[in-house]
């Protein structure tokens, strides 16, 4: 019996990534299907050309103050009204985005960047390096909430770097997790075993041929965990542990906000709506991507 | 069940005492010198040589370590830099407020997210299941402290149904624990929906419907039975949030919890009270997911949970 083998090449993931650009558009044809994740991903993308176009598109300096005209409510000058210091509140807003938004990214980076090196390295070895890292996300988990964020902004101090750093490593434990599993899972695909068998060390077989083909899952966590990272920074900026003024960062805007509830109900009132519509786009944006990259994470 | 219930209880040592360890770790990141910050400015070398000595500061990290566990097991959590009490006490008295917040929104959660959840399971596809969906979205999308703010200026400043602040009386519950429960009602809402048609699509829901039972006893008694598990599952997850979330609720209606306690402390340099405050509220939050695998066992005899 002739027994046919195909080139050594062909059966590596290498080229295996060739065909990577057709999954990428099966993607993309499902979220495109998907008109509720499509509405989220331009709620995100508008949002995002608004932070980068802030300082074309804000009709007023966010940090001139005018006192003679503070607290006015909405009107042809100030669309959304100006707060105590008289500050126009839609060009806070507006450069407000940039805050909020860096915040989110670099928390969820961070987080990321831990949790996978985290993940990685407890699904592919197993072991005692499984069962020390292991422990270590249980204990992370065990802090309820912002609790773990807020214990480390008290100790570094309440400024905006550290509750980028404090709510990146509230968000390691949750990327571990997932890493880990998606690691196990991968670790004993037989692709593995060849690319072993032919010599490849520990670390290109986690990073070259593993942390791809678990990019999915990842993709997915990010988009979900920009959400909370926005609302966590937001709520510790609320309490007056995060941006300080005059710095105008959504939460701080609300929390200086809800000082005029009764007299100026917008300045309360945008920052708000601003906050909610921007994770709901990353909610839902990222409900759409687990759908069509992993619908098996689907509830 | 008693065997598994002692076997997790000694699973939780190591996870309390690496909570312990976190606590004292990120307390060790604090800047400066804390007999410096206790002795207050203009102290002398000498006054701040005792309170090193004191505190114990001048140890080794392990030792201070070991001193601080042996510590917290016996109750001592030090004393508050500001009132000089025990915090220990300081947080035992803000505690019931706490609880009770966290009771009221998770029956806000559970019983909000799970109607919510059968009548969009029920009538799949119909307007009220796109709806309740879509506030579902929306309900966890929105910052819990803009939704208290919000639910203040109309419900007590407009409309003056309920308090602007405090607590003691019902009446003083039910906004923050609106406000605290909400986020977590859309998740089970969800999570009962996409459990409940699971559910409904097995055999023995068909056998059920085909003995000619009532909808009402179907959906009640043998499909919701089925569904609660996963839903358990969430609501035990939702407890964390919920104690993390009474942080930013006791904050907006000025609730004397543990929550203010800690931020109250935060503000102040307080750090024994951040500490201890932290601590406490993670083994709680501990024993609740404990409480809700054994709660677990309870509705799925068939989770062989040894």
């Amino acid at each position: 019996m002739k027994v046919e083998f195909a080139p050594t090449n062909q059966a590596l993931p290498s080229k295996a990534a060739a065909a990577r650009p057709g999954r990428w558009r099966t993607f993309y044809r499902k979220l495109r299907k998907n008109k509720l994740a499509m509405v989220g991903g331009f709620i995100v993308l508008f949002y995002i050309v608004i932070a980068l176009l802030a300082p074309v598109i804000a009709p007023h300096d966010p940090y001139a103050i005018d006192l003679v005209n503070k607290l006015k409510p909405p009107s042809a000058d100030h669309w959304m009204g100006t707060d105590d210091k008289g500050r126009d509140v839609l060009s806070r807003l507006l450069y407000g985005t940039r805050l909020s938004m860096s915040v989110g990214f670099v928390a969820v980076f961070i987080g990321a960047f831990f949790g996978i090196i985290l993940g990685l390295l407890s699904g592919y070895y197993g072991k005692w390096v499984d069962t020390v890292i292991s422990r270590v996300i249980d204990v992370l988990l065990a802090f309820p909430g912002i609790l773990l964020s807020l214990a480390i902004v008290s100790a570094l101090g309440p400024n905006l770097f550290n509750v980028m750093v404090a709510v990146g490593v509230f968000s390691i434990p949750v990327f571990a997790r997932i890493v880990r599993g998606s690691t196990l899972t991968v670790k004993k695909l037989e692709y593995i075993d060849a690319i072993r068998s032919l010599g490849a060390n520990d670390f290109t077989i986690i990073f070259k041929h593993i942390f791809p083909n678990i990019l999915s899952p990842i993709i997915v966590q990010a988009t979900m965990r920009l959400a909370t990272a926005i609302l966590s920074a937001a709520g510790l900026s609320f309490l007056g542990l995060g941006a300080q003024p005059p710095l105008p960062e959504w939460g701080a805007m609300l929390s200086n906000g809800r000082d005029f509830l009764f007299t100026a109900p917008y300045l309360a009132m945008f920052p708000g709506l601003a906050i909610s519509t921007l994770v709901l786009g990353f909610n839902i944006f990222g409900d759409g991507l687990r759908d069509a990259l992993d619908p098996r994470m689907k509830q | 069940m008693f065997v598994y219930i002692v076997r997790r209880l000694l699973q939780m040592i190591p996870v309390l005492l690496g909570v312990i360890l976190v606590v004292f770790l990120i307390m060790q990141m604090v800047p400066g010198d804390p007999a410096v910050l206790l002795a207050g400015e203009g102290a002398s070398a000498e006054t701040i040589a005792k309170i090193r000595t004191q505190l114990g500061l001048d140890q080794p990290v392990m030792v201070q370590y070991f001193h601080y566990v042996t510590d917290v097991m016996t109750g001592d959590l030090g004393t508050s830099l500001r009132s000089n009490l025990p915090v220990f006490d300081e947080i035992m008295a803000r505690l019931p407020a706490t609880i009770e917040l966290a009771i009221a929104s998770i029956f806000v959660t559970v019983v909000l997210g799970m109607v919510a959840g059968i009548i969009s399971a029920t009538k799949q596809y119909s307007a009220a299941d796109i709806t309740i969906m879509i506030v579902a979205l929306l309900g966890v999308s929105l910052p819990s402290f803009w939704l208290g703010l919000s639910l203040i200026y109309y419900f007590s400043v407009k409309l003056q149904w309920f308090p602007v602040a405090g607590w003691g009386t019902w009446k003083h519950m039910v906004l923050p624990a609106i406000t605290l429960g909400t986020a977590g009602a859309a998740i089970v809402a969800r999570m009962t929906r996409s459990s409940m048609l699971d559910v409904v699509r097995q055999d023995y829901i068909r056998t059920a419907r085909a003995k000619g039972l009532r909808e009402q006893v179907i959906v009640y008694k043998h499909a919701l039975k089925n569904a609660l598990i996963p839903i358990i599952t969430v609501v035990g997850l939702q407890f964390g949030f919920l104690l993390g979330g009474t942080v930013l609720v006791e904050s907006v209606f000025a609730i004397n919890g543990l929550g203010r306690l800690i931020v109250d402390a935060i503000r102040m340099r307080d750090l024994p009270v951040v500490q201890g405050g932290v601590l406490i509220a993670s083994v709680i939050f501990v024993f609740v997911n404990l409480l809700v695998d054994v709660l677990y066992r309870y509705f799925n005899k068939r989770i062989d949970l040894n």
